[in-house]
């Protein structure tokens, strides 16, 4: 028996002691649970960060965010305008520093196709109080699948640092429930 | 610049004049780059810690910043340096292959060094630690991490000459010892790494002077290869510091040496996949790509890790019974010297990193659990655990023998040495999980102010977020009181410190 910094000599190929053998027979079958459970969770799992992804360009984008708004503004928010786009519809939100446009009004167990992407510098798009974080990053259209299945007011916090206003960086989506037609229109 | 060599008293290992240079300029750089990020570590502690908030805005920013460079890239790579001339040439009573070659590119690496500190320290380069594209910097920021970086190869480049002069010169006999050959996958991961930085680097060194256009995110892609890769040489060398330390502290043995250096290959072979979990909830990547390099690949590194969470502590009990301390099953645990700096700071190195940081990390390698981790707190909490509790705690266990062996002076104030790893372990054990627990709320990382004060709507965390701040603050400064115990210590030791007696020279 020697330290690990002595020179062996001859052959060190040896077979391992049972102990070891049964450590690495245990952690070798751990490690193919966790492999298994990635893609297993993947198809299984409610919640995946897989979307429909596209290069995009800032004014390009920019258009698009502009096109959604006009379309379907009920109001603004803080100066922000409030959009409520009909479930199923593909839904804009646009990263600058430092704020999110447009306010989004979902209807609640209605999916959405929601879009992500930044004008300007990395974003983190992190949704408060249920946490739920994706990167944005300028160039990319980042589309996901959402369904909200909880009404109230969430806020949009930017996670990802953007400079010296990031902490004034914060957005709002207001899910209403699927019976309150009589709502439109709402905002201040 | 070849001539002497000196015999160790204490090891009766040969050491290299210039190996012994080297090793204590590296370490000395090194513990320079561990006070600055030390000291802008308890400034970023006091402002997120809400209840004091210290710092404006602009300072916090460029303050995490200097932190995250220094403690990251600085203190980490040039100690790493000095335990790669140890590894090769003092453990293989070796000459370093190109002395002066050796001194250029440390003088390279300092260079960058304070390239960079310019930038930052003059708000040129407020960008964080990872300088996402298009943030931008001032040219001589990413110029002087290109620097170091070339500095750092070349210097990996001489601890592999190193090699292949000791067997040349039939400096050892048989293989080279299990921590070389550990420190010789550190060194293969760093050129991974380092090639990673310079890959992106110099493209960006280029855009920040106009010349060429660099994607959001490519640079992501791309410089995550440096970015987490450099904790995997951590990981590497944390690993062989962990065999060096328990010989030195309690003569643990190997118990066998082929599952020992499996598990460093499997590092090598599976460890730089880790780094795509940085980009599980980027919009670059498919879902084929993420599960694949997360998942399949990563988890042999995972396996890695584990065997050497048994084969170290085995080796450590194996040590021990055979200097007699085998009375029933844990005699030899209650009879270690958890006096000994060396040994305390092994045994939370090993557990702190394997159960804290290793745990966390794993799960948020995983696509589902990412969404709800990704640039929270729990992030920080982590890497907090696996870079501070894990590899720094090993780098300062290793430095009391370094002082004595390399520096040739004695420890000064060794009742202060003796609680600085429990000080030091204890605070980062609280500081990291608090920190993690914080994140769990969806609290993010790299944010002066999660009150929002000034925002346009009105952000709550829960409350226990104000409790679990505290308690991080409360573990941050016993543990940033244990660091600065072991500046003291270390740089009283060396520098006015009494010498040891004097070793043969031959």
């Amino acid at each position: 028996m020697h330290t690990g910094l002595v020179s062996p000599k001859g052959i060190w190929w040896k077979p391992a002691h049972k102990a070891e053998k049964i450590w690495v027979a245990i952690a070798f079958a751990w490690c193919m649970v966790l492999f298994a459970m990635m893609p297993l969770w993947h198809f299984k799992g409610g919640q995946n960060p897989s979307g429909i992804r596209h290069k995009v360009t800032a004014a390009a984008y920019a258009r698009r965010t502009q096109e959604f708004i006009r379309t379907y503004q009920v109001g603004t928010d803080a100066g922000i305008p409030v959009v409520e786009p009909p479930p199923g519809s593909d839904v804009y939100l646009q990263a600058t520093s430092f704020s999110w446009t447009p306010v989004l009004r979902l209807r609640k167990d209605a999916e959405y196709i929601m879009h992500l992407s930044s004008l300007d510098v990395n974003h983190g798009f992190s949704l408060s109080p249920v946490n739920i974080n994706f990167q944005v990053v300028p160039g990319y259209d980042y589309a996901l699948r959402v369904t909200p299945n909880e009404a109230g007011e969430f806020q949009i916090v930017c996670n990802e640092f953007c400079g010296i206003g990031h902490h004034l960086m914060v957005g709002k989506i207001i899910v209403i429930d699927g019976d309150a037609t009589a709502s439109a229109g709402g905002g201040e | 610049m070849n001539g002497s060599f000196r015999t160790c008293p204490t090891t009766g290992l040969k050491v290299h004049a210039q190996a012994d240079a080297l090793i204590k300029a590296n370490a000395v750089v090194a513990t320079v780059a561990l006070l600055i990020g030390g000291i802008t570590a308890v400034l970023v502690l006091l402002t997120r810690w809400q209840a004091v908030h210290l710092l404006p805005a602009d300072l916090f920013y460029r303050v995490l910043t200097v932190h995250g460079m220094n403690m990251l890239i600085f203190f980490i790579l040039f100690f790493e340096m000095a335990v790669l001339y140890f590894a090769s040439a003092v453990l293989l009573n070796s000459r370093v292959a190109t002395p002066r070659l050796a001194w250029a590119a440390f003088g390279l690496m300092v260079l960058g060094t304070v390239m960079v500190e310019w930038t930052m320290f003059t708000g040129r380069a407020d960008v964080l630690f990872t300088s996402y594209v298009p943030l931008r910097a001032h040219p001589a920021f990413y110029l002087g991490v290109i620097l170091f970086a070339v500095g750092a190869l070349i210097v990996t480049s001489i601890f592999f000459g190193t090699l292949v002069v000791a067997k040349r010169e039939k400096t050892y006999e048989g293989s080279v010892p299990l921590v070389t050959f550990g420190a010789a996958t550190a060194a293969i991961i760093a050129v991974i790494t380092l090639a990673h930085g310079a890959a992106i680097y110099i493209p960006t060194f280029l855009w920040s002077i106009g010349v060429m256009h660099v994607d959001a995110q490519v640079y992501r892609l791309v410089w995550w290869g440096l970015g987490h890769s450099s904790q995997q040489i951590n990981v590497a060398a944390m690993v062989s510091i962990w065999y060096l330390l328990g010989a030195l502290t309690i003569g643990a043995v190997v118990v066998n040496e082929k599952v020992s250096r499996s598990a460093f290959v499997l590092y090598v072979l599976f460890i730089s996949m880790a780094s795509a979990h940085h980009l599980l909830v980027d919009p670059g990547m498919g879902s084929a790509w993420k599960v694949w390099n997360t998942s399949y690949a990563m988890y042999l590194a995972v396996l890695a890790s584990m065997i050497h969470g048994f084969t170290v502590p085995a080796g450590m009990e194996v040590g021990q019974r055979l200097r007699g301390y085998a009375k029933g099953s844990f005699e030899w645990l209650r009879k270690a010297p958890w006096g000994d700096p060396g040994f305390s700071s092994l045994v939370f190195s090993v557990i702190i990193f394997g159960f804290l940081g290793g745990i966390t990390g794993v799960t948020f390698g995983t696509e589902q659990i990412n969404i709800i981790a990704h640039n929270t707190l729990r992030i920080p909490g982590h890497f907090h655990a696996t870079v501070v509790g894990g590899t720094a705690l090993a780098f300062m266990g290793v430095t009391y023998y370094v002082i004595p062996l390399i520096f040739r002076k004695q420890v000064a104030f060794f009742p202060l040495a003796k609680i600085q790893p429990y000080l030091f372990a204890g605070g980062m054990v609280v500081f990291s999980m608090a920190m993690t627990f914080v994140g769990t709320f969806g609290v993010p990382r790299r944010h002066w102010d999660i009150t929002f004060q000034q925002a346009p709507f009105d952000v709550q965390f829960a409350p226990a977020v104000d409790l679990l701040l505290g308690i991080m603050a409360l573990g941050g400064l016993i543990a940033a009181l244990g660091g600065g115990i072991y500046i003291l210590v270390t740089v009283w030791s060396v520098f006015l410190g009494k010498p040891m007696a004097e070793g043969r020279t031959a």
